[in-house]
């Protein structure tokens, strides 16, 4: 599926971005936030914190974050929030990540 | 509290009732209890009362329930009361050590029936004196008075409101079946006579105030909730800020703090009423309702010529030590009748350390003694 | 008697303040939370945390003036969540939150009071207090984490332990059937219940934010996980392994009868909010049936003694 052009109304809207902060040292690498992440932003990264466990790091696609704040809701240890970046325009490139997602398309989605 | 709701002038009510119009008296604004005979009628005269001086009076499922509620009320802001016998003030103990370690005032009137276990409901007995000091696990200063009337049940509630605002901790008033449903003449004065403190609440800035300072001899004012100090209230160990820290070294100066500001404020605390002592040979140690026979069997004894003393504890804990190893070292014998198989009486023998005799007269509960039986038993001594 | 203490140092208020400044602050909830309590004790993949953050997030969302709020919890893993938050926090004796917050929300109506505690807390020695300030309707807002077991001790069979569940004290499976949260405090006549799980954090900041606006006795179960007490023994895996398995088993039924919210061991369970109704709170029926009367008692004595 694909669309043919941009919603009518898409100016009106924006997606906003966030940042996600982690502090690091109060992990204790539960994994839910990069379990959980709708937009698959997280994961687990290689290095230890000073407890001894890997905290979460950004992947590639980090820009994907919408700061929805779920991450922050979930995490046992106030270690993860995220911040509004800025509101972005709605593009045609937005619509097709969006229709690629809901094809399923993207192995981040389907895993799940 | 308005100047209507306290009822001055003279009155002929029992011992209980006389309970629940010190508390008024004192301002106390709720009252949590369960019904317990020989205590239900100071609950009843509270569910009256309360209302009409703008308290709240609840009636809990049991008496761990009531003993936690008035804890957060004192927290709430309100002075705050309790009434039981027996087996309640069991169920309570382990509230009572909350009320210990977090430094919350609040007074609990036991009107002392025979035990153990449900025991004499409807009759007297004075058994739970040593569960009062020791009853709660742990370490923790102790104050308790024991009213021999019932205008003494009225003074003293409003003093033991008074030692528990000032030390900040539960204050019981251990009255017996004996005097909770004696009726007499109660007088209750005008406001300007009365001595009533109001709670002491924390005015310093907040970086500065510590809720659980442990440095003086006395507990810093209290920070009630709403008052946006932030206090986090225990019962694991505390440091001075509240915050639970489990070490030997926070333990030791907790619980000192709180066994400490009892023992050594204990001479201030300890009110003793005496007869004779000044000459006498033979001392009768009472509280209570036998305080009363004994001042009877002393009266007599004095009128025939003999030198009795009577020392009247008006607070049993802390006991007051000093007066009686003083009088150990010149009297013969201390006679101690009590309505339990001993618990004073060890007190008093511990205190005397052997330079006096110790005599117990006990009764398991039921009954008092007799004028007659005490002066026999001095005559013996003499 | 001589006594003979070993010598001890004075409390250090500079020594505490300055360990406190360390890592405080760079959470925006941090706000809401004791200088210098986080880490807190609870462990990887506990739910707790979760069930706490939501909680703080329903505060902000109310704009109650922290001030006015007060937490009291019981003894526990959850007991110890009062010392994490900054408000006027009330950690008390095992079971005995409920009565404790009674009397404080009575004493001081003003303040929005919050009982946090766990289920073998509110449930097993504290479940006679629970059924009573439901039925005299006191204003509290009750959440109880459900973990399915005595966690603080090492995973012992609590009353929501389902039957079957292996714990510590039950090696060989339970023989009892555990409580249905909702559907008991519903019975015992709590005006809003509903339950969800960590894996629900989003409905989970809803419905406390509505029981936060209610007036009234209010009670929200928190499903939680617990890898170690309850994960482990019964094969649910780790935290995360747990949320999973709340997410595929937990069935969405705003409104459900809550009679269907029994858990069964490794079965579909439903979550939802059961129930939200009004009916005059504790304080309201004690103004008009006792108050009131007693003051136009008062007046007709006044006027009689005026004549």
């Amino acid at each position: 599926m694909k669309f043919w052009r941009l919603p009518l109304d898409a100016e009106a809207h924006s997606i906003p971005q966030g940042m996600v902060h982690i502090i690091e040292s109060r992990c204790k690498g539960c994994g839910f936030c990069i379990e959980f992440c709708p937009n698959g932003c997280l994961k687990q990264s290689k290095r230890f914190n000073v407890k001894g466990y890997h905290p979460p790091e950004l992947i590639f696609q980090a820009e994907d974050c919408v700061e929805c704040g779920l991450c922050s809701l979930i995490c046992p240890e106030f270690a993860i929030f995220t911040e509004l970046k800025e509101a972005k325009k709605i593009t045609e490139n937005d619509i097709e990540k969006v229709t690629t997602r809901y094809s399923r398309k993207d192995k981040r989605y389907t895993k799940r | 509290m308005a100047d209507r709701d306290l009822l001055v002038g003279e009155h002929f009510i029992h011992g209980d009732a006389a309970c629940a119009e010190g508390a008024i008296a004192s301002g106390c604004l709720f009252f949590a209890g369960y019904p317990i005979t020989p205590a239900t009628e100071v609950a009843e005269r509270m569910a009256r009362r309360l209302p009409e001086v703008g308290g709240v009076y609840i009636q809990m499922e049991d008496e761990i329930a009531s003993m936690a509620a008035i804890l957060g009320a004192s927290w709430g802001g309100a002075k705050s009361m309790t009434a039981t016998s027996g087996p309640g003030f069991s169920l309570m103990m382990e509230n009572i050590g909350l009320g210990m370690m977090t430094e919350t005032p609040c007074v609990v009137v036991n009107i002392q029936r025979g035990g153990p276990s449900t025991g004499l409901p409807t009759l007297v007995g004075q058994a739970d004196v040593m569960q009062a000091r020791w009853g709660s696990h742990g370490d923790y200063g102790c104050i308790a008075l024991a009213p021999a009337s019932p205008q003494e049940c009225f003074d003293l509630t409003i003093k033991a409101f008074n030692l528990s605002e000032t030390y900040r901790q539960p204050v019981f008033v251990l009255a017996d079946e004996v005097v909770g449903h004696m009726t007499e003449k109660v007088i209750i004065p005008k406001r300007e006579k009365l001595h009533i403190l109001a709670r002491s609440l924390a005015k310093a800035p907040k970086q500065d105030y510590l809720p659980f300072d442990s440095s003086g001899l006395l507990p810093p004012p209290m920070a009630i909730a709403g008052q946006g100090y932030h206090v986090h209230v225990t019962g694991l160990t505390h440091d001075e800020r509240g915050y639970p820290v489990i070490t030997a070294e926070v333990q030791e100066r907790n619980v000192r703090h709180i066994v400490d500001k009892v023992r050594k404020n204990a001479q201030r605390i300890i009110e003793v009423d005496t007869v004779g002592l000044e000459d006498a040979e033979v001392v009768v140690v009472a509280y209570g309702c036998t305080s009363r026979v004994a001042r009877q069997a002393v009266e007599n004894l004095r009128q025939k010529g003999f030198k009795v003393g009577l020392v009247k504890l008006i607070t049993i804990w802390p006991f007051p030590s000093n007066l009686i190893r003083d009088l150990s070292k010149r009297v013969k014998a201390f006679i101690v009748p009590e309505i339990n198989y001993g618990q004073i009486a060890y007190e008093v023998e511990r205190t005397a350390q052997g330079d006096a005799e110790v005599l117990l007269m006990a009764l398991m509960g039921g009954s008092i003694h007799t004028p007659s039986e005490i002066e026999e038993a001095v005559g013996e001594y003499l | 008697m001589k006594v003979r203490l070993r010598d001890i140092s004075q409390f250090d208020k500079e020594a505490a303040e300055t360990a406190i400044q360390k890592d405080h602050g760079l959470h925006p909830d941090d706000r809401f939370l004791k200088p210098g309590r986080i880490p807190h004790i609870w462990c990887p993949g506990c739910g707790l945390g979760v069930v706490l953050t939501t909680f703080i997030e329903a505060v902000r969302r109310n704009q109650i003036p922290i001030d006015k709020c007060v937490v009291v919890s019981g003894i526990g893993c959850t007991g110890r969540v009062a010392g994490y938050l900054d408000m006027d926090t009330y950690h008390t004796t095992h079971g005995r939150a409920i009565p404790f917050a009674t009397g404080l929300a009575l004493a001081n109506p003003e303040m929005s009071v919050t009982v946090f505690s766990g289920d073998g807390d509110l449930f097993a020695i504290g479940g006679n207090h629970l059924i009573h300030a439901a039925r005299r309707n006191v204003n509290l807002k009750v959440i109880c984490v459900n973990n399915f077991n005595f966690g603080m001790t090492g995973g012992q069979v609590a009353p929501t332990t389902p039957l079957e569940a292996r714990t510590s004290t039950t090696p060989t499976g339970n023989a009892e059937p555990g409580f249905n949260l909702p559907y008991l405090a519903h019975a015992a006549g709590a005006i809003y219940v509903a339950r969800w799980t960590t894996f629900h954090p989003r409905q989970l900041v809803h419905s406390i934010s509505q029981a936060l606006n209610k007036k009234g006795f209010t009670f929200v179960e928190a499903i939680a996980p617990c890898p170690t007490g309850y994960g482990r023994p019964n094969k649910l895996g780790s935290g995360l392994e747990e949320m999973r398995f709340y997410r595929d088993m937990s069935e969405i039924r705003n409104g459900a009868d809550p009679k269907l919210a029994e858990i069964k061991l490794r079965q579909r369970f439903i979550v939802g909010t059961f129930l939200d109704s009004e009916r005059p709170d504790f304080l309201e029926n004690y103004d008009k049936n006792v108050v009131s009367r007693v003051k136009s008692k008062q007046k007709v004595k006044e006027k009689g003694k005026a004549a």
